[in-house]
């Protein structure tokens, strides 16, 4: 389950309008307990993915090293990783799964209708890799963890 | 002195939850062999079952990526660390 603050899923929800029709990603920062993942701070990243930006993203892996590092020194864990889908469903793609890690984090997925941010789901990845497995988004209050 | 690995927090379920671990070793690939001999569960998280690197898996020895200074054959010395670092893509 991951935890969310109002507050830090309406930045992400900007953040897909702002970026449409390109797709968007980012870092939730935040700390790791068993079953449930509290986000503290949503990072925007660079989508660098220059040649398919509409339908692809891709993080700068330096800049991903530095958020990583930066939230380390703060106490704060990488615990998952957001993007947005453009005019699709906020659910995995095909594409999302061959991209994807490691169990134990949180994919959330915020779909964008017409410019519109629209349904947010969070999935993780199951323990064989073979599929993800949609996870609760329970509200928690800002900048906890 | 040993070089220090930094665990990312998903997959510290395979290493006792320690965020970093020290092992022995002269190159990148002979310390993994001993981090996924030491914590077995690790080794299908990081290789994939031929034995190679997996794609996404990227591994900083201090600040430089291993895809230019040598990949897994690239040297290490005492007081080295690496992390490990997911590349993260996808798409609708």
């Amino acid at each position: 389950m991951l935890r969310l603050s109002p507050q830090d899923l309406d930045r992400i929800r900007a953040h897909a309008e702002r970026d449409y029709p390109r797709e968007c990603c980012g870092i939730l920062l935040g700390r790791a307990a068993a079953e449930l993942r509290v986000a503290s701070e949503a990072v925007p990243m660079r989508n660098a993915n220059a040649a398919a930006p509409a339908n692809r993203f891709a993080f700068d892996p330096r800049e991903h090293l530095e958020v990583q590092r930066r939230g380390r020194e703060r106490g704060l864990e990488v615990i998952g990783f957001y993007h947005s889908h453009p005019d699709h469903p906020a659910r995995p793609s095909v594409t999302d799964l061959e991209n994807a890690s490691w169990p134990g984090l949180s994919y959330l997925i915020v779909a964008v209708a017409q410019g519109r941010a629209a349904a947010v789901n969070s999935f993780e990845l199951a323990e064989d890799r073979s599929h993800f497995i949609q996870e609760d988004i329970q509200a928690g209050a800002a900048g906890a963890a | 002195m040993a070089v220090t690995i930094h665990i990312p927090t998903p997959l510290r379920a395979y290493t006792d939850h320690r965020e970093a671990v020290e092992v022995e070793g002269r190159s990148v690939d002979e310390v993994l062999a001993q981090l996924t001999a030491a914590h077995p569960q690790l080794r299908p998280h990081l290789f994939t079952p031929e034995g190679r690197l997996r794609s996404f898996v990227n591994i900083y020895l201090n600040d430089e990526d291993i895809r230019y200074t040598g990949r897994e054959q690239t040297p290490v010395r005492p007081s080295d660390s690496l992390t490990i670092v997911p590349a993260v893509a996808g798409g609708r």
